[in-house]
């Protein structure tokens, strides 16, 4: 190995070399960009820097906090502060607002929509649906049949209290047992099940006896569903001549509703949900198929 | 071995060029000519248009902004004089690059790289840095032999001086930048009160550091080696295309006026070209034009004006270096005629392009509707059964009005004779007519509800919506399906 003083320069790349020569071959001095170098120091700096201003290191039971103080959680927290504080514009506006007053002012009507969907995914679409389309035994939001009433003010009433809710102010009122309870005997069901039937438009099998049915009906139902089985929603009871069923309209399911009752539960959001939010919940849903949806 | 001289590498040979050649400091000097007036008119227009174009008002009512040319992030609004643009047409912008382009084919195909030597930020930035610096530290060879002597004070003086001019015009040029997007007399107040937003000051402290450098420190190199345009343009350009031309034919062999002067008398082969090397002392990008086109060269004509400025000294005509093309310059040597043709099938073609695209904007944007209408089917559920038996349809439209007033509408349907239309929230005209009412240069959501009470045979029947602006009586309309069981 040759150590030459002299600035050597390769004839072919122009650039000077090393000195060092080994057989014959040598090394051409190319040096890192120096601009490249210091990029290079300028970010082992700024690690330093941010294990030191940052959380970095994993300890066994923790990890160093950073000089800053900085945690991911609070950044959320922050960004959601932000938002919060953005929309509160428009949330103080809500929660002034009567129900109806929001409906007659497109832009607020709008924004409640939107939360409300929102809040409807969190909190209603686990039964509901997602489009709040339902699922048997879990009504269809969307539909003009309701069980205790599709006004505003209902609805409210509704998601606020619930049904058969461990609210006091909820809806209370279920079907009752009539056969599991003896109340019924199971050829009364059956007749009972055929009318209410026919009370739709549905067809009755061959040698179904309306009249024993009607007479059932008459003595055991009508007092909750009324005497044309047009229901009742201050008692929850379903309108029996629609199109609409909660169960299923085969005669089985009816049977099985009357042998064993029904009594879907809604629970009480009142506590759970702030009222802003049972408001933008209740102008949603109301929006889907509330008072007809007008 | 130790001592022994290094072996000559094999293969190398005397001719054999570095592969690299580190930067040459490049020292343009001054010019006067008739190219280089063109270049500090073109200089003051499109600087003069660039820095204060943000200021020019343009009255379009009480819910508009009143700036001529404004890019709205926050509203999501272009606009530029007469009209105003929305997200989902940005497709002109899309249309005025794509004119852009052409027009850059086919300055290219008549007269080589004006856009380069003329019209590019890069140029004309770069020339303004190089007034300053001539204009404080001297012009080229004054330059060049204080950047040889040791530094002293006066002299240090002068380059901060210089610094600090450049990065004055640096700073303005992002200031003016950052007026496009807001309202520039309001944006002026609050930056120099610092009231501006963060966003303001990052975008002015980015685009100073790229003039800064691009213009003072950069120049030639972002031409030659940043800049794609050179590669695509030689590919693009033809044997007529007019470029800035040493005319061979007239200059060689070059010499000394008087010993050309003898050579001719006796009859001998002497050129015009008296190898002053002012052509090569003016150029921006340092190249020797006598060595023919080269990817260097930005064509800005400096190099006719100072040959000119020459020729006229020496007595001999003007017009050694000026826009030729190479087949002139061969036909000249063979004797034959000269030839020009700017009409010629590749500019009537970029030129008939132009025309076709330029008309196609013009037609799609005086028939563009100020009205539209965009629905979107419920995905779930797509039906629901109603206590009758009927079948509801829910779907979510969506009206923009480009008015900048009120304006009301009237939603019917198309298709479904017996279906009845219901908006939710909305009112009703005296027919029954379901009526949607959409605030100034905004778009409203709103549900739509459609009922059919009719049983169908089919899962899925064609439906339009079909908007009525009640003032104007313009309509707009979108189709969708209803879908039942």
């Amino acid at each position: 190995m040759a150590h030459d003083k002299h600035e050597q320069v390769d004839a072919i790349s122009g650039v000077t070399t090393t000195g060092h020569s080994w057989d014959d071959i040598q090394e051409l001095n190319n040096p890192l960009p120096r601009w490249w170098l210091w990029t290079f120091y300028a970010s082992i700096a700024w690690a330093i820097a941010y294990c030191i201003a940052y959380p970095a290191w994993p300890l066994v039971s923790s990890y160093t906090k950073g000089a800053l103080g900085w945690q991911s959680r609070d950044a959320v927290v922050a960004e959601l502060d932000a938002l919060k504080e953005q929309r509160s514009g428009m949330t103080a506006k809500l929660a002034a607002s009567s129900l109806d007053e929001i409906r007659q002012n497109p832009e607020l009507f709008a924004f409640a929509r939107a939360q409300g969907k929102a809040a409807f995914g969190d909190n209603c679409a686990p039964c509901h649906g997602a489009g709040g389309a339902g699922a048997k035994g879990y009504p269809n939001l969307n539909d003009d049949d309701w069980l205790w009433g599709g006004s505003l003010a209902q609805i409210e009433q509704t998601i606020r209290h619930g049904a058969r809710s461990t609210s006091d102010q909820g809806h209370s009122g279920s079907m009752p047992a009539f056969g599991r309870d003896g109340m019924l005997k199971r050829e009364e069901i059956s007749q009972a099940a055929d009318y209410v039937r026919s009370l739709s438009g549905l067809p009755t099998g061959n040698g179904a006896d309306l009249v024993a049915g009607a007479k059932v009906f008459a003595d055991n139902c009508a007092a909750c569903h009324g005497e044309k089985g047009l229901g009742n929603q201050d008692l929850g009871a379903p309108n029996l001549s629609d199109k609409i069923w909660l169960f299923g309209a085969d005669k089985a399911t009816i049977v099985e509703g009357l042998t064993n009752g029904r009594g879907g539960v809604m629970p009480t959001w009142h506590g759970r949900l702030d009222d802003t939010t049972i408001k933008v919940l209740t102008l949603y849903v109301h929006s889907l198929g509330g008072d007809q949806a007008r | 071995m130790a001592d022994a001289p290094l072996p000559h590498p094999l293969g190398a040979s005397a001719d054999d060029a570095p592969l690299y050649a580190p930067r040459k400091q490049i020292y343009p000097q001054a010019v006067k000519g008739r190219y280089r007036t063109i270049k500090w008119v073109v200089l003051a227009i499109t600087l003069g248009i660039y820095y204060f174009l943000p200021f020019i008002r343009w009255e379009r009512g009480p819910n508009a902004p009143d700036q001529a040319i404004l890019v709205d992030l926050a509203n999501s609004r272009f606009y530029f004089f007469f009209i105003e643009i929305w997200p989902q047409e940005v497709y002109y912008i899309t249309g005025l690059l794509v004119l852009a382009a052409l027009t850059l084919f086919l300055m290219n195909a008549v007269a080589g790289r004006i856009w380069c030597g003329y019209l590019c930020p890069q140029t004309v930035w770069t020339d303004l840095f190089y007034a300053v610096e001539r204009f404080i530290e001297g012009d080229r060879r004054e330059r060049m032999r204080r950047d040889k002597e040791r530094l002293t004070l006066p002299v240090l003086g002068r380059k901060v001086l210089k610094h600090g001019i450049w990065l004055m015009i640096a700073w303005w040029t992002g200031g003016a930048w950052v007026l496009y997007f807001a309202d520039a007399p309001t944006l002026v107040s609050e930056l120099a009160t610092f009231r501006a937003s963060f966003v303001a000051y990052l975008w002015i402290g980015i685009l100073t550091f790229t003039t800064y450098t691009l213009a003072g420190f950069m120049r030639e190199q972002v031409c030659t080696y940043m800049c794609p345009w050179p590669r695509i343009q030689a590919a693009l350009t033809d044997e007529y295309a007019l470029n800035v031309t040493y005319r061979y034919d007239r200059g060689e062999p070059r010499g000394s006026v008087k010993k050309n002067d003898v050579l001719k008398l006796q009859g001998l082969p002497a050129g015009d070209c008296i190898d002053c090397n002012q052509c090569v002392a003016v150029c921006p990008t340092g190249v020797d034009i006598r060595k023919g086109l080269q990817l260097d060269c930005i064509q800005c004509g400096l190099c006719m004006d100072a040959c000119d400025t020459v020729m006229t000294k020496i007595g001999r005509p003007q017009g050694l270096i000026a826009y030729d093309t190479d087949m002139n310059v061969q036909a000249r040597i063979e004797g034959r005629p000269e030839v020009r043709r700017i009409v010629r099938p590749r500019t009537l073609f970029y030129a008939g392009l132009m025309a076709v695209v330029g008309l196609v904007m013009i037609g799609s944007l005086a028939m563009r509707q100020s009205l539209y209408l965009s629905v979107m089917h419920d995905r779930n559920p797509l039906y629901v059964r109603l206590s009758d038996g009927s079948i509801r349809n829910g779907f979510t439209i969506r009206i923009a009005n480009k008015n900048l007033d009120e304006r009301r509408y009237s939603l019917s349907l198309d298709g479904l004779p017996e279906a009845r239309i219901d908006v939710v929230g909305g009112d009703l005209d005296q027919q029954g007519r379901p009526i949607v009412t959409v605030g100034p240069d905004q778009t409203r959501e709103t549900r739509v509800l459609v009922t059919d009470t009719a049983s169908r045979a089919e899962d899925s029947m064609p439906l339009r919506f079909v908007l009525t602006d009640l003032a104007t009586g313009d309509t707009a309309s979108t189709s969708d399906h209803f879908k039942a069981p």
